[in-house]
This record gives C-alpha cells, sequence and structure tokens, in this order.
C-alpha cells in the first residue's frame, strides 16, 4: 500500500479484510441511515440496538451504512456474526429489535422478517437466499451503487478497502488527461443527467480550451421530483463520487471544483463535508495529489431552490450570486462558463461512474448496454408500486422488468396504466410500450425522456389529466421568467387544464364552448413553447401534456365532455346526492353549502341543485347521517 | 445588527459569489431575512439592495416572514402526488387554519410546500424542524398535530 501518503495510517492486507468486513471479530450490526431509513424510523431502531447491546452486555459495533435501496423495507437492520455471513431483516421497528437481536446472537435466524444474507466468503446461513438470488437484487448490475449500503460512508478507510482512490491512483502516475479524455470517449459513457450527452466529448472541448483557469462543477441540485438517485449516492458512497471528479477535473485541467447540491439534502451535505475533510487529510484531494502535481480544491455550494438551476448556465448564475436564470448558447459553458471560463458541468451518477470506467477498462463498460447507450442506469422506483427503492440495471433492460419483475409490480394488485419517466420534462410510458428496452434513443421516440431517472408509477386511480396538471403547476412554478413562451405559455396551459377539472359557479354554455376551444389549442400551444423557449426547462416544459393527450387522449375527452374523472381524482368534478330516505332534514347541509345549491324545508328531505353545485364537498362533511354519495 | 456579524466573519474576501450562501446562513441564523439584514448585507458586499432582493425572490428557499415554532414541510413532488399528498396539505391547512406559506398567529406553526424532500420511497412525506414523517394521511395529520401541541402545552407548563 505503498499509495498511502505518510500521514495516513499504514493499512497492511489484515486490516483491508477487516476494513472490507469480509470477517468480523465481534457482532456487526449494520442500520440503513440514509434519509429513506431515518424517515422510516431508523433512528428509533438504532437507539433500541444499543440499548439491548449494553443491557445484555454484548461487545458488538453498531455501522451505519447508506441506502442499499430497498426503501420499501426500511428500516433495515443487519447483523454479521463472527465467521458467518451478513444477514438483513427488513421493516425492523424498534420494538423489533431486541427478538431479531436475541435470536441472531444465538446464531439462530428469525424467519420472520428475514430478507436475505450477503456473500462474505464466510458460513453461510441454511434457507437463506442470497442477496443475488433475492429478486430485487438479481437482475441489477450495480457499478454507481455498487457500496450503498455496504459501507460506512462516513469513513473513507472502508472506501479505501474497496479498491477506493486507485483510479484516480492509475490516472494520475500512468494517464495523460488526453488519454484519460478518449478513454472516457470510447467507453461511450453519455451524462445521466437527462439529455445523454457523451461526456468524454465534453471533457474534450474543455480539455482543448486555452485558459488559466477552469472549473469542474457536479450538479447534484436534484430538483426533479420523483427522483433521489444522487442523494442515495452521496448519502451511501461519497467518496467514489469525489473520486470521479478528481478525475473529470484532472482530465479537463481543472483546479477548482464545485458541488452544488440542494439545500433540501442536508444528510447528503453533511456526509460530503465529512468526506472533503477525510479525502483531503489523506492527500487525495489539495496540493500535490499523489505526487503528481495535480491540485484539486472541491467546494460545496448549497442551491437554494429553484428548478431552473439544473440548466447549466443557470446553475452558473446561481454559483455567481445571481439570479439563476439561463442565457442563450453558444458559447457553451466548456468553452466560456464561470467567471467566463471554461467549465464542465457533469451529474453525479455521471461522475460515480468514472472510477469503475478507469478501473476495469473502457471496453468493460462498453459491453454493458447497448449500442448507443453504454453501462447501467439507476432508477428511483416510486409511485403506486410494490417495492419502492432504488435501482440500477444495465441499459436495454425493458421497463416492464422493472417495473415487474425487480419491484414486484403494482401495489395492492391494481391494474398498470402508465410510469412517468423523465419527470417534468419527461412523458408517460404506457402498457403497450412497456417492453421498450431503456435506452436513450428508444425512451424519447415513445415522447419520454430519460432524464435523471424517475419512475413514477401510477395505477388505475391515477387520473391522468390530473398528473398533467400537476407538472404544469410544477413548471408554470419553477419557470425562471427570463423568455415569454415558457412564462406566460405554461400559466396559459395550466389554465386550461384547470378549466377542464373544475366546475366553474354559474356554467353558461359560453364556458363549455371556452373550454373546448382551449383544449384544442393546447397542443398547438405545446408546440410553440417547445420551439420558441430559450432553454431546456421550457423546450420540454409541454412534454407531459402532449404525452398524456397522445396516450390518454379518451381521458381528456371525458373530462370535456361528460365531466367526469375515472379515477376519482379530479374533485371538483363530482356529482352529489342526498339520499332521501336519509335525509332526516337538519338543514346543516343547506346552511353550510357556500353557493346555496342545497334547498328544502326543515324536516324534510333536502335537494342539491346540480349546476349551482361547486363540488366542494362541504355537505358531506357535515351531514352527521351519511344521506350524502359522491358518483 | 451585531448578530450578522457572526456570519459575516466566516466570509473573509467576500465576492458577490458569496451571496446566496451569505444570505443562506442568515436565515439559518434568523429563520427569515428581514429588512434590516438585507441592508447589512448589502453594504457588507457593496451590493444595491434591490439586486439581492432580487436574487432572494427568485429562490424558494428565502422566506421574509418569520417561521412558526414548529415549521412544516409539505413535500408535493410527483410520488408523493401520486399518492396523496394534495389532501395532505388541504388536511394540514384546514387543521392549522393557515395556508401554505403563511405561519399561525399564536406563531405555533408555519407551512410550507416543498418541490421534493427526496423521499419518495415514502411518499407522501412530510417533515416538521427537519423530522420526517413519512406515508401520512389526513389521520395522520391530525395525530402528529396534535401530539404537538399537546407536547408543546407541556412544555410551557414546566416553564
Amino acid at each position: 500500500m505503498d499509495w498511502f501518503n505518510s500521514q495516513a495510517a499504514e493499512v497492511n492486507p489484515e486490516n483491508i479484510r477487516l476494513l472490507r468486513r469480509d470477517m468480523v471479530d465481534k457482532p456487526v450490526i449494520y442500520i440503513g441511515a440514509g434519509t429513506c431509513g431515518l424517515g422510516a424510523g431508523a433512528a428509533e431502531t438504532e437507539r433500541a440496538a444499543h440499548q439491548w447491546l449494553s443491557n445484555q452486555g454484548i461487545d458488538a459495533e453498531i455501522v451505519k451504512v447508506g441506502c442499499i435501496g430497498l426503501c420499501a423495507y426500511e428500516p433495515l437492520l443487519d447483523v454479521q456474526m463472527p465467521g458467518f455471513n451478513r444477514v438483513s431483516f427488513g421493516n425492523v421497528s424498534a420494538a423489533d429489535v431486541d427478538a431479531i437481536l436475541k435470536e441472531v446472537i444465538a446464531l439462530n435466524i428469525p424467519k420472520e422478517k428475514v430478507l436475505f444474507q450477503f456473500r462474505n466468503n464466510s458460513r453461510s446461513w441454511d434457507n437463506i437466499p442470497f442477496i443475488d438470488q433475492h429478486s430485487y437484487f438479481q437482475p441489477q448490475q450495480r457499478i454507481v451503487l455498487k457500496n450503498c449500503g455496504l459501507i460506512n460512508p462516513e469513513s473513507i478507510e472502508e472506501y479505501i478497502s474497496r479498491d477506493g482512490y486507485m483510479a484516480l491512483k492509475k490516472v494520475l502516475k500512468n494517464q495523460s488527461a488526453e488519454q484519460v479524455c478518449e478513454d472516457i470517449v470510447s467507453s461511450g459513457l453519455r451524462g445521466r443527467g437527462g439529455g445523454g450527452f457523451p461526456t468524454g466529448v465534453k471533457w474534450r472541448f474543455a480539455r482543448k480550451t486555452e485558459a488559466d483557469q477552469k472549473y469542474l462543477i457536479c450538479n447534484a441540485d436534484e430538483g426533479d421530483p420523483g427522483a433521489f438517485m444522487d442523494r442515495a449516492v452521496i448519502e451511501g458512497d461519497p467518496h467514489r463520487l469525489l473520486e470521479g471528479m478528481a478525475i473529470a477535473a484532472y482530465a479537463i485541467g481543472a483546479t477548482k471544483a464545485i458541488v452544488y447540491i440542494r439545500a433540501e439534502y442536508p444528510l447528503a451535505i453533511h456526509r460530503l463535508k465529512i468526506a472533503i475533510e477525510d479525502a483531503k487529510a489523506y492527500g487525495f484531494l489539495g496540493e500535490n495529489i499523489f505526487n503528481s502535481g495535480f491540485n484539486l480544491e472541491i467546494k460545496i455550494k448549497k442551491g437554494a431552490g429553484a428548478f431552473v438551476c439544473g440548466e447549466e448556465t443557470a446553475m452558473i448564475g446561481s454559483i455567481e450570486g445571481r439570479r439563476g436564470m439561463p442565457r442563450p448558447r453558444p458559447p457553451f459553458p466548456a468553452v466560456s462558463g464561470l467567471h467566463q471560463k471554461p467549465t464542465i458541468i457533469n451529474n453525479v451518477e455521471t461522475l460515480s461512474n468514472i472510477p469503475e470506467i478507469i478501473l476495469h477498462g473502457q471496453e468493460w463498460f462498453s459491453a454493458i448496454g447497448t449500442e448507443k447507450s453504454k453501462g447501467t442506469k439507476v432508477f428511483a422506483l416510486s409511485g403506486k408500486i410494490k417495492l419502492t427503492g432504488l435501482v440500477e440495471v444495465p441499459m436495454g433492460m425493458s421497463i416492464r422488468s422493472v417495473i415487474f419483475d425487480i419491484a414486484g409490480g403494482i401495489m395492492n394488485d391494481k391494474k398498470f396504466k402508465a410510469v412517468q419517466i423523465g419527470g417534468p420534462s419527461g412523458g408517460c410510458i404506457t402498457e403497450v410500450n412497456l417492453d421498450t428496452p431503456i435506452d436513450y434513443e428508444s425512451i424519447i421516440e415513445k415522447g419520454a425522456m430519460m432524464g435523471s431517472g424517475g419512475l413514477v408509477v401510477m395505477d388505475e386511480d391515477t387520473c391522468m389529466v390530473d398528473v398533467a396538471k400537476f407538472f404544469m403547476d410544477f413548471i408554470q412554478r419553477e419557470s425562471c421568467g427570463k423568455c415569454i413562451p415558457c412564462r406566460e405559455g405554461t400559466k396559459r396551459m395550466l389554465d386550461i387544464l384547470e378549466s377542464i377539472t373544475n366546475r366553474p359557479i354559474n356554467e353558461s354554455q359560453y364556458e363549455a364552448l371556452e373550454r373546448i376551444k382551449g383544449v384544442m389549442q393546447l397542443e398547438k400551444l405545446a408546440n410553440v413553447i417547445k420551439d420558441t423557449s430559450l432553454c431546456g426547462l421550457g423546450q420540454t416544459a409541454p412534454n407531459p401534456v402532449l404525452s398524456t393527450i397522445r396516450w390518454f387522449r379518451e381521458e381528456y375527452e371525458e373530462h370535456i365532455f361528460d365531466r367526469k374523472c375515472r379515477a376519482g381524482v379530479c374533485t371538483n368534478l363530482r356529482h352529489f346526492t342526498i339520499d332521501v330516505d336519509a335525509c332526516t332534514g337538519c338543514t346543516v347541509c343547506a346552511k353550510k353549502c357556500p353557493v346555496d345549491a342545497i334547498i328544502g324545508s326543515k324536516k324534510e328531505p333536502h335537494f342539491i341543485i346540480d349546476d349551482k353545485c361547486i363540488a366542494c364537498g362541504t355537505c358531506l362533511e357535515v351531514c352527521k347521517f351519511n344521506a350524502i354519495s359522491v358518483s | 445588527m451585531k448578530a450578522l456579524n457572526q456570519v459575516f466573519t466566516n466570509y473573509k474576501d467576500a465576492s458577490p459569489d458569496d451571496l446566496i450562501p451569505i444570505l443562506q446562513d442568515i436565515q439559518a441564523q434568523e429563520g427569515y431575512l428581514s429588512e434590516a439584514s438585507v441592508r447589512e448585507v448589502s453594504s457588507f458586499l457593496h451590493l444595491p439592495a434591490s439586486r439581492i432582493f432580487g436574487v432572494a425572490t427568485f429562490y424558494n428557499q428565502f422566506r421574509f416572514t418569520p417561521t412558526g415554532k414548529y415549521h412544516i414541510s409539505v413535500c408535493r413532488g410527483t410520488a408523493c402526488h401520486v399518492l396523496g399528498s394534495a389532501t395532505v396539505l388541504e388536511e394540514l391547512e384546514k387543521k392549522l387554519k393557515i395556508k401554505a406559506g403563511n405561519t399561525s398567529r399564536d406563531g405555533l406553526f408555519s407551512i410550507e410546500v416543498v418541490a421534493c424532500i427526496g423521499a419518495c420511497g415514502l411518499a407522501p412525506v412530510i417533515s416538521i424542524n427537519g423530522e420526517f414523517h413519512a406515508k401520512v394521511d389526513r389521520n395522520a395529520i391530525h395525530r402528529i398535530i396534535d401530539e404537538i401541541i399537546a407536547k408543546n402545552a407541556e412544555n410551557e407548563d414546566n416553564k
């Protein structure tokens, strides 16, 4: 281990094995302590484990690990007994801890909550599947998420013990910066943030631009609602990102790097800070890294909550302390970016792929995936799906396999309706397109886009018009306001969508006509916004609407003509009726109705005037006799 | 405005680049950005106050009114929306009798809508003073808020 600088602790192979926890000399308890885990109660679980150990007087180690990706089973608790494989339990609340630990310490595995065992080259437990046999993990290929959930993210030694910073060393000792760019070009790696631009080509641009200062920015401003892969990577394995950044900075010739991260991710920021300090102490960041003469300083900048700052030029504006508004390109940031210097902006997942590509070679990487999309992609599964969480699959796998084989299908065995991919810039993939292979081009062909990798699954109880409205509302609020098509156009689109999901007071014939006219204009308006907006946010803003119109036209028509929402989501389209037998004539509903749509005399059954009703639901809430029914 | 000097000491050789981090630090310390603190920043960075307000109002993170003692963030991400966060927000607004973005009169609660907390696996999620509550529904809202009110009353009594 000659590459450990003098200030670092001496690490011999024995210690490496201990750090890798291939073998342990006392029981080790692992607790999944990512944001998901903590939200599900991992802190209480940890406290209970501490309590139990000290009550029993057992000498054991508790390790807080990042997220392994099985959010549905959080809080996760793993136990590794000396000489045995690590075994994982799911949904372990504080109350379950005593029973589980008691059994496992006595070398019994309680069957109830056990999920799988790891392969630690130790004695395996009988009748418990290995992690690679578990249906959730078996189809996955983990490159970026390799260490997530396995190692303590706050320990640089544990990362090093798993070949950490070896790639950086290899690059700095043996490869020229040009060579690194070319290797990444031939690996076929493409940006994982959405656009899918070849990473190496981008690097080459910046490499070739002469400048006294160049910058590398890591885009960790994961603004897409429904995406949380970057958070999980930083929370679970922050050094992988730092190593990737160091290699990228070397390749383009940058000596200053910035991680632009969402302020909504306090835990990720905390762990990243620790990681940067540790990497500096070990000499992997800072001055003269590995005696190569290469210097790198990494700073953290917290985003302030603006979706548009995911756009490169807007992000640069935000870092410079201005409003995050995009500017026209060219010049591209690779030529003139932060402080007018060449700047490369890469996404967290892109950068986290770099160390493995360098270690295993570009041929290894380009052998994974499809012809044009190489490697793997991390997806965040959420919505109405059985197993929510993070998965990393090779490109080319069908969306159907991800949803049905890995994540177990739809919650409560309802019928699948669509999966939203790509967040507010993306679109829907429906039943007929479920076999689409995951690669950049195929997904665009179906009217969606890869985006950053959020997959929100929807079932028959989801209203697609409502989903379109939700995204339009989001985009319209997040539009920076610089160019008119996006600022005004998205507002109009939202108005139109609202007009078809609301019941106006005193609906006249005119309004029905206006509504239909508006919807006829919706597609036209969407195309104008697409063609004329300045930045990616505006150009892709109408996608959720266009995609839902394309695949769910009949739902739109039902909303417009029949004033009906088949999923029952658009509450303003509900019809209320009073059951004459149940109504006692207490007059409460008539008094509470905000538009005086309920008539009837005291102690006589009441009646709702449908044309006046605005479907607010007040009568339903106040009725004590269950006399009001909704359809 | 002596309190802000502490923030400013962390920014030697400050440039306009540091504007957003400074505002973030002030908000972390004071809870919101008052007009006075914006003026302080203005003279510290030698930037017009109008420019600082321009930047601050652009970003969702910055607030110009104090938050409640219990600041509730309601996640309105896609996954949360699909699983009913609109109802959660509505119920919360009804329960606390304030709208999102406002603070209750007694200064106890404030509600904020955030784009996505990034805990989509636990949707719908709300976070109260940074503590997450997963898979909330109408009933959970009442339980959580009632618990806080009870706990707060107890603390007040003990004082």
